[in-house]
Parts: C-alpha cells; structure tokens; sequence
C-alpha cells in the first residue's frame, strides 16, 4: 500500500488552482480598481497555500519559506497599491493627513 | 477518496490482530484521516470564497464573501498540513507553518478592512435597496 497523503495533496493544489483561475477572472473583469486590488490579495493568499501543499508533495519542506515571504510581500503589496491610489504618492507622510483619517473613522 | 482511507485501514487492522496494538501506525491512519477531512474543509472554504467573488453583485459583498472565508480556509489547510509533520523530527516545519498560519490571520483582515476603507473613503457605492449607505463627511 503506498502512502496516499501525496494524491490528497495534489487534488487540493488542482483545486487551488481551480480558486486561483476565479480570482483571474475578477482581476481581469474587474469593474473597479478595488475589485481587482482584492482578487490580487486573494490570488496571493491562494498563491501562499499552493507553495505549502506542493512543498509537501515533493516531501521538500522548503517551499514554506517562499511562502512565508509571499504572504509579508503581499500584504505590503496591497497596502502601498491603496496608499499610491488614496494619495497619488508613496511618499505621503501620514502624520500631515491624520487630521483627516480621523475624520473619515468617525 | 472513501475507498482509499480503506484501503489506509486495512495494514493497520491486520497489524493490530497480529502483535498488539502498533500505534505509531494508528497515529498515522488518523492524522491521515484527520488532514484530509481539513484539507477538504479549507478547500470548501476557499473554492466558496472565489465563487462568491465571482457571482456577488456589488464591491462590498464581494469583499465580505473574500475576506472571510480565505482566513478560515488558509488557517483549516496549514493546520491540516502541521499534522502531517513528524513533532520532533519536523519541527522547524512546523514553526514554519505556524508562523505562515500567524501571519496570514494576521493580515488577511487588515488587508481587506484597508480596501474597505479606501474604497468607502473613494465613494464607491454599495447596491442597497430599503437601506441607506452612511453618508460620507464631505455629504452631510
């Protein structure tokens, strides 16, 4: 009997897959830029769980550091892409809009 | 996948009948088991976030069908993997997909309030219909 922890694993990454090209589909038809910056955060979570599971598969468990370091890029991805839109700058210091994220909380 | 979780039990049965109770080899069958019901689960997760995505019909409730099932899916998956590490053997794997596991509860719902956020501030409008959207600042 051979082991079939490795099969299970490879029809989740088909399924992974399957998510990732959804997501595809709402980032290229994407009416709003926001839509797309969600299937991009999305898509790299997905992105995350693929390179974990396919480290498993070929029982070289070295993918997850890949993954650890796309999961912080992507977060910082996301977060500059929004600052870029919001303030048409990356070089926005936030201390001179707080003023106005504060209103905008309330 | 039925058939093959029977087919995992059967050398355990027969060694179990045999010389006592084996139980590294149960250990194995039930984290077997154990991984692939939270694969699966984590999967169902995942795939229902994108199809939400898909088919939802305005921003916000797209947002909400990502946000939240993508956490729930990725923490199901990456825990169903840890219990496919040996614990002592594999246990720099394991910190590993602990850390990914932190960090991805972590920021997968800072990331999608901070879209949230930049999109209300942007005037993106949601599709209401007996209710009204909180007015923005610069309306009232």
């Amino acid at each position: 009997m051979r082991d079939p922890m490795p099969y299970i694993m490879l029809a989740t990454t088909m399924f992974l897959i399957i998510g990732m090209l959804l997501m595809l589909t709402r980032l290229i038809g994407g009416p709003s830029l926001y839509d797309r910056l969600l299937a991009v955060n999305s898509f790299g979570t997905k992105t995350v769980l693929f390179l974990c599971v396919f480290g498993f598969i070929i029982d070289r468990p070295d993918g997850i550091d890949i993954a650890l370091l796309y999961a912080l890029m992507n977060f910082i991805a996301t977060i500059a892409v929004l600052k870029f839109f919001s303030y048409k700058a990356l070089t926005v210091d936030l201390r001179d809009i707080a003023d106005d994220l504060n209103e905008g909380s309330q | 996948m039925w058939s093959q979780i029977i087919m995992a039990a059967e050398p355990v049965v027969q060694e179990a009948a045999r010389a006592g109770i084996d139980w590294s080899a149960v250990w194995s069958f039930v984290s077997n088991v154990l991984t692939t019901f939270m694969l699966a689960g984590g999967l169902f997760f995942v795939l229902a976030g994108a199809v939400g995505v898909i088919r939802l019909p305005d921003f916000y409730t797209r947002l909400h069908a990502a946000g939240m099932t993508d956490t729930l899916g990725a923490e199901l998956i990456l825990f169903g993997l840890i219990l496919q590490c040996h614990p002592i053997d594999d246990w720099q794997v394991i910190a590993k997909l602990l850390l990914v596991a932190f960090f991805l509860f972590v920021t997968s719902p800072t990331a999608t309030h901070a879209v949230a956020h930049a999109a209300y501030k942007a005037g993106e409008k949601p599709l209401l219909g007996r209710w009204r959207a909180p007015a923005l600042e610069d309306e009232t």
